[in-house]
């Protein structure tokens, strides 16, 4: 892991932590993130973690192109020695997969897929080694997840799955992008999995939708009325597969405003993770799931 | 009500200098992609220079007024005209009550911006009055707008009255080819040293795919990039990174194949590599471009993007000087 810093342009230096996805570079970049944003440092406009990298923008007339790198040095050297805990939210994201919105999107855009005779699904399962797509869905949903970035549009989160490198599904994007996507898909590419906060379009394979609104401008929806984005970095996720009824159920209740997320706050530490991760992610179960 | 909408225009919306603060939620800057002629219009008509004004982009509305105001247009040559009558741009007139503001065809340029004393009445969101389409988040109703709307102002004024003018040294549109100056960066050493070259020393023309998200650029050679190992995360292409910010002015290249430039509603992050920024001083000039406008990226140090960063500011406070 060898941090790379580069201007974009003369408002923004783009910090590049590591050039591969891993949680320790996630974990770094969201250390020196809050590190910039408890600093206050004049002129910082913009701080934007993403999953192995970060964006400051700034104002050159108040701060210069040269100090602002400077600054954002001293904050490596400090975060080198940040121990990997962070307080945060575990979140349950019910998920609707093989649903009949996204197979029929799927299916319009065929000829821009890899594989123009299957499913996104029945694809993804082939190239990572599942006996079928039911296989594929259970690993998607079995292990939690850490929203690494939001962004690309208003409050789409960015997932990173945490098990071990050897267990990460990999699934290319479209070979061209879609130019319509379902609002609240759950979607993957790379190594991420998303969920599109609006309709429109994209490029990640699309497995199923969650009937959870993750983004309001409006306001309205009950655990939207604080803020109109519901995920921040740092979040923890844990997929649950649900049938048509339920996804039907929670629908109705969004829109009676009687829905409310299952959240629980809980602290959680790398180096802890890192020493048994099955063990541990079952301990954020019971924390998620625990009265 | 001030402002009966008779007809939109093409994608007619709301903006003002943008709202910053939310970009690491996806939620970009949004804002006048021209903000100097923005800045200007609003001067000429006595606003404060971020006020609420109208974004035309190629097309005008058409726009019944029910009370007096004054109201200026700059940016593109979109000439105005109150009732059939021709009126200038870059200068302040006076509409009275029950007159209809009109458009000619565009002359040159791509947006207009159309101030009015006052300035337009929508609701702030997140600290603004812009429009950002995508996330149907502020503006008029988050959307551009639509025949029968109906806007208010904040006050019913005439400002700073009619006759004011800016003389034509102090107005910007770019030149043919229209030079956009750009600093390489980013992910600059994944290609090669030839296509780098190419890169800056091709002719590009804008794509049709041109809006407030980005710019997409044709007709210059196909980049090849170092070869290189995959980094875990990024996806099989040699044009993906694992997924990123994306810095406004940005330029990506998916593919290796056609430029994105990304404007004032950015897609705030993402999966492509870039091979550089255009500074911040030629970002308005984007905002004037036409499809099929011919376009050269010129490469410039860090210490010339200050510089012509600082160009700009001189010039808007000529501006500021000749209106006060």
């Amino acid at each position: 892991m060898k941090t790379r810093y580069t201007f974009g342009g003369d408002e923004h230096i783009f910090v590049e932590v590591d050039e591969e996805m891993s949680l320790e570079a996630f974990f770094k970049s969201l250390s020196m993130t809050n590190g910039v944003r408890d600093k206050g440092i004049k002129g910082v406009t913009e701080i934007c973690p993403a999953n192995a990298s970060f964006q400051i923008k700034f104002d050159p007339d108040v701060i210069s192109p040269n100090e602002m790198l400077a600054e954002l040095k001293k904050i490596e050297a400090t975060a080198e020695h940040a121990d990997h805990t962070i307080e945060t939210r575990i979140v349950e994201v019910p998920v609707f997969y093989k649903d009949p919105w996204t197979h029929e999107t799927l299916m319009r855009f065929r000829e821009r897929h890899q594989d123009p005779n299957g499913t996104d699904l029945d694809y993804a399962a082939k190239i990572n080694g599942f006996d079928n797509a039911d296989e594929f869905i259970k690993a998607h949903h079995s292990a939690p997840w850490f929203v690494s970035m939001v962004g690309f549009v208003a409050g789409l989160p960015f997932l990173y799955q945490m098990v071990d490198r050897a267990r990460q599904l990999e699934v290319p994007k479209y070979l061209r992008p879609r130019t319509d996507t379902p609002k609240q898909t759950v979607g993957y590419g790379g190594c991420f999995s998303c969920i599109y906060s609006v309709r429109g379009a994209g490029g990640y394979q699309m497995f199923g939708v969650t009937p959870m609104p993750i983004y309001d401008p409006k306001q309205e929806i009950s655990y939207l009325k604080d803020f109109m984005v519901f995920f921040k970095p740092g979040d923890i996720v844990k997929f649950a597969p649900i049938d048509h009824t339920t996804h039907d159920k929670i629908v109705a209740e969004v829109e009676a405003g009687t829905y409310q997320p299952r959240v629980k706050t809980v602290t959680f530490s790398l180096d802890d993770f890192n020493k048994d991760i099955d063990a541990y992610n079952q301990k954020l179960e019971e924390v998620l799931y625990g009265d | 009500m001030a402002i009966k909408v008779i007809s939109p225009g093409l994608a007619t919306t709301v903006q003002d200098l943008g709202r910053p603060g939310y970009y690491h939620l996806g939620i970009p800057i949004s804002g006048a992609m021209d903000r100097f002629a923005l800045r200007v219009a609003n001067m000429l008509v006595g606003n404060e220079e971020g006020a609420a004004a109208l974004e035309a982009v190629f097309m005008g509305p058409e726009l019944e007024f029910t009370a007096d105001a004054t109201v200026a247009v700059t940016g593109g040559d979109l000439p105005p005209k109150v009732d059939g009558e021709a009126r200038e741009s870059w200068s302040s007139f006076e509409i009275k009550a029950g007159q209809v503001l009109s458009f000619d065809y565009l002359k040159s340029g791509a947006r207009a911006y159309i101030a009015i004393s006052g300035g337009i009445d929508v609701p702030v969101v997140l600290g603004s009055r812009s429009t950002y389409a995508l996330g149907a988040l502020g503006g008029f109703e988050g959307r551009p707008l639509g025949k029968d709307d109906e806007l208010k102002l904040l006050s019913e004024t005439l400002g700073a009255g009619s006759g004011r003018t800016v003389v034509p040294e102090l107005r910007r549109l770019p030149g043919n080819p229209a030079e956009l100056r750009a600093l390489p960066g980013l992910y600059w050493h994944w290609i090669t040293e030839e296509s780098g070259t190419n890169f800056f020393s091709d002719t590009w023309k804008v794509a049709p795919e041109a809006d407030r998200i980005g710019y997409r650029f044709k007709g210059g050679q196909h980049i090849q990039f170092n070869e290189r190992e995959r980094p875990f995360g990024a996806g099989s292409d040699p044009s993906n990174i694992v997924d990123g910010c994306y810095p406004y002015g940005s330029i990506q290249v998916p593919g290796g194949t056609e430029p994105i430039v990304l404007h004032r509603d950015a897609v705030s992050g993402g999966g492509y590599f870039m091979v550089g920024t255009v500074i911040s001083a030629d970002m308005d000039l984007i905002g004037q471009l036409q499809p099929h406008s011919e376009t050269r990226f010129v490469k410039v140090d860090m210490e010339e993007a200050l510089a012509a960063r600082h160009d700009r500011q001189a010039m808007l406070d000529k501006v500021r000087a000749s209106l006060a």
